[in-house]
């Protein structure tokens, strides 16, 4: 319960933030923090939680980031029938793709390597065909309007971001305390135990990664709501999965507020060495390598391991 | 990915002697393709693990090369006495003080940990040399030899046969030396090689000192024909990754068949299906391997 009190006060607290500050700065910074965890949460319920890990959870990001554009674009539906549709196919992607990869006993690095191989394909296919603009991207029209979808404000964005962030914490908060929860960890730890104890393990899988892949895509439709733009590249590019385990590796893989803690902490850094390093490209980077291997060093279990002591 | 490569305009059909070049051309990117690949064989089939930043170690030994042939003066042939211990070193010292720490005995660990590492390398290089595409210029970089009609560019052969010899001398040093025989026994059983009185954990480092040497050579061989840039690393560690798993994880047979099909199929596929869209057979052919048969088509082990 304590987590889910914790819950309520992080959306009390940001819901209303924007009537104390007013800077769009900070407002930014506050979002783009809730929309990492949302990323970091969605590789989190597999891959901390479900103990598969993916390299390639663009895949279902550029997905959903497609699916938003392309169906407002294309063929005309409004950004509030799209985004569930959007969520939904992200969420199809990852019963096809878990379907695939577990029905053939897919583990460890062979899944990691499947998932890359998936997300390399979509760029390429997202690279060449003028349904998705190409290699030039699509660019959505700037419609300004809670209609729309769009904001003229930071604030509009922060709620948006807010309510989805949440929506991925209460899953997680539920994996930890639900019969469900229980079997993927069961899973996780040992599979062969696991299904000798009666779990369906590859269903308890497929579950997980459908939901991981809604809420990724999820973060693709708000990215394209939020910069109104996206290419081959920055949907289905690496640099969107390492974001994601990033956070949940570095907050802390299997944890409710894991992702959220490293979300706070990889884009406080990144606000520090833009500021300290100019913006040469790379600087920051190098240091979220360094990170993620210092942190499996030394810190296993991430930040979130610290507070909750020995199990 | 490959600007090097001239755009075909797409045949109106196959005619056979355009088809004859693009499977030799095949070949030639094939064997390169191989020697990347056994190296990422060699720690896989070692250590167990899959060593994510390979790609970022070619891309460090691409720039190692092109700054010695810069600064030095050095054709990249003779860069191998140079290139070869050196990413060795690295190699050694790379398993040693990172990787063996950080692991704390888990595989998960090491998966994240070289991706960690690759993030790093890949971005120190944008931070320092810029995201330029970068080539050298040699007196025989454009010069071609005909080989029944088809003209192959003389690099390209060069790197052919260059890696097959590194092939033959990496089989012979697994094959017939004593560290080959320690590197094979801890391979097949490393809780028995070290009751025998190996010292595994230095055999894993010389492993994985020898995979990152590989990449030394290949990188030498590549450069007069290709060019690098911080990137350059992640188009070929896809394919490598394919190549393994074509060919069976830890196999080095199957690592050298693997990699000239690879090679072929990308070329041909290339002059099918166009640039962009050619590389796709080679993921599809990765995807459908590991789906249907992960333990490769000569692989025993799953």
């Amino acid at each position: 319960m304590r987590s889910l009190a914790s819950i309520a006060v992080l959306v009390l607290a940001v819901g209303l933030l924007p009537l104390f500050v007013s800077s769009g700065v900070t407002l930014g910074f506050v979002t783009m923090v809730l929309y990492a965890t949302l990323l970091g949460q969605a590789w989190n319920i597999l891959g901390g939680f479900g103990g598969q890990f993916s390299f390639g959870h663009a895949v279902f990001f550029g997905t959903g980031a497609y699916a938003m554009a392309v169906l407002q674009m294309r063929f005309g539906l409004n950004a509030w029938a799209a985004l569930p549709c959007a969520i939904a196919l992200g969420g199809v992607a990852g019963t096809l793709l878990g379907a695939l990869s577990f029905r053939y006993g897919l583990r460890g690095s062979y899944f990691a390597l499947v998932t890359l191989a998936f997300a390399e394909v979509f760029r390429i296919l997202a690279n060449t065909f003028d349904f998705t603009g190409a290699g030039v991207g699509l660019q959505l029209p700037l419609q300004e309007g809670a209609a729309q979808l769009q904001f003229a404000t930071e604030t509009g964005y922060l709620y948006l971001a807010l309510a989805l962030a949440t929506v991925s914490l209460l899953f997680a908060w539920w994996l930890k305390h639900s019969r469900y929860g229980a079997w993927l960890a069961a899973v996780r730890d040992n599979e062969d135990s696991a299904a000798a104890l009666g779990v369906n393990a590859f269903r308890v899988k497929l579950v997980a990664i459908t939901v991981s892949g809604a809420l990724m895509a999820a973060g693709g439709a708000f990215y394209v709501q939020k910069f109104h733009y996206i290419d081959p590249h920055l949907a289905y590019g690496a640099p969107i999965s390492v974001e994601a385990l990033l956070s949940a590796i570095i907050g802390g893989m299997g944890t409710v507020f894991g992702p959220l803690l490293g979300a706070v902490v990889l884009h406080g850094l990144g606000e520090l060495t833009r500021n300290s390093l100019s913006s040469t490209p790379g600087a920051s980077l190098v240091i979220y390598g360094a990170l993620l291997v210092l942190i499996i060093m030394f810190m296993p279990r991430g930040i979130a391991g610290l507070f909750e002591g020995k199990r | 990915m490959k600007s090097d490569e001239k755009a075909y305009p797409p045949p109106a059909m196959l005619d056979p002697a355009i088809l004859f070049a693009s499977v030799l051309n095949g070949l030639t990117t094939g064997a390169v393709y191989a020697l990347i690949a056994l190296g990422l064989t060699l720690i896989y089939g070692v250590l167990h693990i899959i060593n994510f930043a390979h790609g970022a170690a070619l891309m460090m030994a691409l720039y190692g090369v092109y700054f010695l042939h810069e600064k030095l003066g050095l054709d990249p042939y003779v860069s191998l006495p140079i290139m070869v211990p050196a990413m060795f070193v690295a190699g050694y010292a790379l398993y040693r003080g990172v990787i063996a720490r950080a692991s704390h005995g888990k595989d998960e660990n090491i998966l994240l940990i070289t991706l960690g590492l690759s993030i790093m390398l890949e971005n120190a290089a944008l931070y320092f040399f810029k995201s330029d595409t970068l080539t050298i210029d040699t007196a025989y970089t454009l010069s071609t030899v005909n080989i029944f009609g088809a003209m192959i560019a003389v690099p390209k052969m060069v790197a052919f046969f260059g890696a097959l010899a590194t092939t033959a001398v990496l089989l012979l040093v697994i094959g017939k030396t004593s560290l080959g025989r320690a590197i094979r026994a801890c391979a097949k059983e490393r809780q028995g090689a070290r009751l025998v009185g190996i010292n595994v954990d230095h055999v894993f480092a010389m492993s994985f000192g020898i995979g990152l040497a590989c990449l030394g050579a290949a990188a030498c061989f590549l450069l007069p024909a290709y060019y690098v840039n911080p990137q350059v690393g992640n188009g070929f560690v896809l394919i490598a990754f394919t190549i393994v798993v074509l060919g069976g994880m830890g196999s080095f047979v199957g690592a050298l068949i693997g990699g000239f099909l690879i090679g072929v199929v990308e070329s041909v596929g290339g002059l099918l299906l166009g640039e962009s869209l050619g590389q796709i057979g080679i993921f599809v052919i990765f995807i459908i391997v590991l789906l249907f048969r992960p333990q490769g088509l000569f692989g025993a082990r799953a």
